[in-house]
């Protein structure tokens, strides 16, 4: 039996200090982050991470947890998020779902946050100077930054599987989940606009790195949970979405493909003669023509190999059920959502202008060519396309659209605004944001499997968390209801 | 906005009955066209400024 997918999406955000004379991206993160958790920052709990551990069985040496500056903001938030500076950018990681809608919900709550804590920032910083944030993953330039999914998988089920079935399926994927972009980089062959932001910089199948030589299959191996149980498989292919539906489906799609690999439900594979290559030829042909080369002779377009998931997908549903993939409502609308796009894709893209991200940027593109007789190289373009991913409200072309009418929405905003300090009540983000909620003082320190707690006596307690699908609103909620203080609870926890 | 102001298609005259077929779909195309051109309006009035200096100043560290 598959395992429930447990999801989490990390982002991060593109970072200007404008006006600044020598703008630090480290230090305007640290403005941003420190602007939004107007209380004590509660610190981020380092024991636990292991950067280095490899899903093929063995330690990278030296590999270290990432630098002692980020220490300093490092905050755990409310909703069960954790909210840092990684690298010179802002982080927002959101808390572990349970359905892919949920985390949709949580990854749009992330949006938010941002936004707030750009306009607490103009607080902080010298009048005249403004932090900006971007939810893109590219500067077009050759640099790019992350958007990363994990997804709880069976420690049974073997990597090879995982890297079989999956590396075909997140090549193909980025027809629905690719968020656009104009121009290429990173050595990629010239073109005008491609399907993704990310798919120029991937140059190995499978590996361990994420900041150069990016793999399509990362092989980090750090559960965050029972490492006798779990695995988390740490996607990092993706692109960061703003349209609801191509979040939705990124992770929807991808938690049931892999719930197929843990039943073993796959009758067929699908292998790639070239991946790598075949990651930038999909990313840029937005015609959906090109070919790809099978290891067994044939070939087939990104489509074909989506309908053949979906198809799969499909039959997997109507045999198991969706009790892993989020329920049946969350389950069926994955389907529903995947079948709809897929048979939109095959006749025409354009009719998702306003569902999918890459097909809303490039329409507008396209009106904006034919309306003002653009080259492809005109800066306004590469403009357009940067400031659709403003996370500024009045400046992002995106929400522009959204009070337009013109995009479609899966999500209720008051929902969104309740998500931005309420954890998710169906995972144990549920336990440590409602800690947080409750005895701010007292909680010294947080990890995804771990809280330490300072109940006023020594020593510091630490409760576990290996589980993340224990400490949910079920369990714990009359635990909350009745202690009064953070001893009480340590205690009925323990007896 | 100087692209609100649309040239007019000179009306075809003879034919009379063609022109009533397709005057429907030809005036909804007119308003898609009219609202596409408002939409765009309002985005270039959010625009940053300088489109060349913005892109060329966007940079940013890799991450991850």
């Amino acid at each position: 039996m598959a395992l429930p997918k447990i999801i989490g999406v990390e982002t991060e955000y593109g970072v200007v200090l404008r006006g600044a004379p020598d703008p630090n991206p480290v230090l305007a993160s640290s403005v941003l982050i420190n602007a939004f958790v107007d209380r004590r920052k509660v610190g981020w709990d380092f024991d636990d991470e292991h950067p280095g551990h490899d899903a093929r069985g063995f330690a990278r040496e030296g590999a270290q947890p990432p630098d002692i500056e980020t220490h300093l903001v490092n905050a755990v938030l409310t909703n069960g998020a954790r909210y840092y500076v990684d690298h010179a950018h802002p982080e927002y990681s959101a808390p572990e779902c349970s359905d892919a809608l949920q985390c949709t919900m949580y990854d749009k709550a992330g949006e938010r946050i941002l936004a707030r804590s750009m306009a607490a920032a103009r607080n902080l910083i010298p009048q005249g100077q403004e932090v900006v944030t971007y939810k893109n993953n590219s500067d077009g330039k050759g640099n790019s930054y992350g958007c990363h999914e994990n997804y709880l998988v069976d420690r049974a089920t073997p990597f090879g599987s995982l890297v079989r079935h999956m590396t075909p399926f997140f090549v193909t994927r980025q027809i629905f989940c690719g968020a656009g972009k104009v121009g290429s980089e990173n050595g990629a062959q010239r073109c005008d606009f491609q399907i993704s932001q990310r798919a120029d910089f991937f140059e190995e199948e499978v590996g361990l790195e994420t900041t150069l030589k990016r793999p399509i299959i990362n092989t980090r191996d750090e559960p965050h949970a029972d490492p006798q149980k779990y695995r988390r498989l740490h996607v990092i292919v993706g692109d960061a979405n703003l349209c609801e539906v191509s979040t939705f489906l990124k992770v929807g799609t991808t938690a049931i493909v892999l719930n197929m690999i843990e039943d073993d439900f796959f009758d067929r594979e699908f292998v790639l003669t070239g991946p790598v290559p075949a990651m930038r030829s999909v990313s840029h042909d937005p015609t959906l023509r090109t070919v790809l080369g099978l290891a067994d002779g044939t070939s087939a377009t990104a489509l074909e190999l989506q309908w053949e998931y979906f198809r799969l997908a499909r039959k997997y549903a109507d045999e198991r059920g969706h009790d892993a993939s989020g329920g049946e409502a969350v389950g069926e609308l994955v389907l529903t959502q995947w079948e709809r796009v897929l048979t939109a894709l095959e006749s025409d893209p354009r009719q998702l202008d306003g569902v999918l991200d890459w097909v809303t940027k490039y329409q507008l593109l396209r009106n904006y060519v034919e309306r003002d007789g653009l080259e492809w190289s005109d800066a306004k373009l590469a403009l357009l396309d940067i400031q659709y991913h403003d996370v500024r409200p009045d400046k992002s072309i995106y929400e522009k659209l959204v009070r337009a009418g013109k995009i479609e929405r899966l999500l209720d905003e008051d929902e969104v605004v309740v998500a931005m300090v309420e954890p998710p009540p169906t995972t144990r983000a549920y336990f440590r944001g409602k800690l947080l909620e409750k005895w701010p003082d007292s909680v010294v320190a947080a990890n995804w499997d771990s809280v330490i707690l300072d109940t006023g006596s020594d020593p510091l307690r630490r409760i576990p968390m290996m589980e993340p699908l224990r400490g949910t609103k079920i369990h714990t909620e009359a635990l909350f209801r009745d202690c009064s203080t953070p001893r009480q609870l340590v205690e009925q926890l323990s007896s | 906005m100087p692209e609100r102001e649309r040239k007019q298609k000179p009306a075809p005259r003879e034919r009379e009955e063609t022109v009533e077929e397709v005057s429907a779909p030809a005036k909804q195309g007119e308003k898609i066209k009219e609202e596409l051109d408002d939409l765009l309006d309002e985005i270039d009035s959010v625009l940053e400024t300088n489109a060349e200096e913005f892109v060329r100043s966007y940079v940013q560290k890799g991450g991850e």
